[in-house]
């Protein structure tokens, strides 16, 4: 195969990652807005929480997208 | 490569350029005033001004003194929840990291091209988000050896860890704690360059499209253009999020150093 085919489809491939953690990210919040619902007066004190878990998951979303950039214009 | 084939570049806003000295050199390293060092002076004299009208200290205060202290309060809240009473020392770093990056990235997102000038988002450089995520780091590694001397490296082992399991979990931690800096970095470097190529490619739809003739425009332009604004306003959310996320991680980093585990 083509080099710079190989390149595209790795990007390509990279990125079903973003797609992942777009299902992490409304993993996060749907989880927390489904409990908080359930019980509202807690919900405020675990917002700090639910932005960690939103970092952590939207970080391994980013980490395909530099895959992705690292094959397109640097490899 | 197919960068180059495009006919918007969504890479080419990235462009750091010399604006002042571009053969000035110390040491053999170029020290030209650049775009990126022109916004981030830029950031710092809004920043100041924001400050400046807010801390006129009045018994009543007016809405920009709310303002200011709306942030203020916010940050020492988190700042409380997340480390406790000692945490409010960290309270002036926490906050000038978290206007700086704020304003940073609104001030990237202004649509200043419609004048002519080119708004040039700093925080979408890892050289610039990596040493402030450093700056966090050497904060955290200062304070923990200096508050509990080599007592520090019991963070890496949680309380009741099994005998037999500390040579295994001791790498992992210590693993994760030095990936931090980098993740940290990382993360707003990415998010906010993300969110620009996104907004260069849908414009480049946009152009294309009108370019391409009528019914390109109304089939492809006129979309897009819709979903533009949209992701604009997603933009301005990503902004304020990335940058409470940077001090939000930064206090909870401070808070392993202050009170270990």
């Amino acid at each position: 195969m083509d080099m710079e085919a190989a390149k595209l489809i790795g990007a390509g491939l990279a990125a079903i990652g973003a797609g992942m953690a777009a299902i992490g990210v409304g993993n996060v919040f749907g989880s927390f807005l489904e409990s908080a619902l359930r019980n509202p007066g807690a919900a405020d004190g675990q917002q700090g929480r639910l932005f960690i878990g939103f970092a952590a998951a939207e970080l391994l979303g980013l980490l395909a997208f530099v895959v992705a950039m690292i094959l397109i214009f640097v490899a | 490569m197919a960068a180059e084939t495009a006919k918007v570049d969504p890479m080419h806003q990235f462009t750091i350029e010399p604006l002042l000295g571009a053969n000035m050199d110390v040491a053999g390293f170029n020290i030209a005033f650049t775009n990126s060092a022109l916004w981030m002076l830029i950031t710092a004299v809004v920043l100041w001004i924001f400050m400046l009208g807010g801390m006129k200290r009045e018994l009543v205060p007016g809405r920009w003194q709310m303002t200011v202290e709306t942030f203020t309060g916010f940050i020492d809240d988190m700042l409380e929840a997340n480390v406790g009473k000692e945490g409010r020392k960290y309270v002036p770093y926490i906050f000038s990291l978290f206007m700086f990056i704020l304003f940073a990235n609104l001030l990237g997102l202004l649509p200043l091209g419609i004048v002519g000038l080119h708004p040039f988002t700093f925080t979408s450089h890892f050289t610039v988000t990596g040493v402030l995520a450093i700056i966090s780091f050497s904060i955290v590694l200062i304070v923990g050896f200096w508050k509990h001397g080599f007592h520090f490296f019991s963070l890496f082992v949680p309380h009741g860890t099994p005998l037999p399991m500390i040579p295994i979990i001791f790498p992992i931690e210590l693993i994760s704690f030095l990936v931090r800096p980098f993740s940290l970095g990382l993360r707003l470097f990415v998010a906010m360059m993300a969110g620009h190529v996104l907004l260069e490619v849908l414009s480049s739809f946009v152009i294309d499209g009108w370019n391409a003739g009528a019914g390109f425009g109304l089939l492809v332009g006129v979309p897009s253009f819709l979903l533009m604004i949209g992701i604009c306003a997603l933009e301005l959310l990503v902004a304020a999020i990335q940058a409470y996320v940077f001090a939000l991680l930064s206090s909870l980093y401070i808070n392993d150093a202050e009170n270990l585990h």
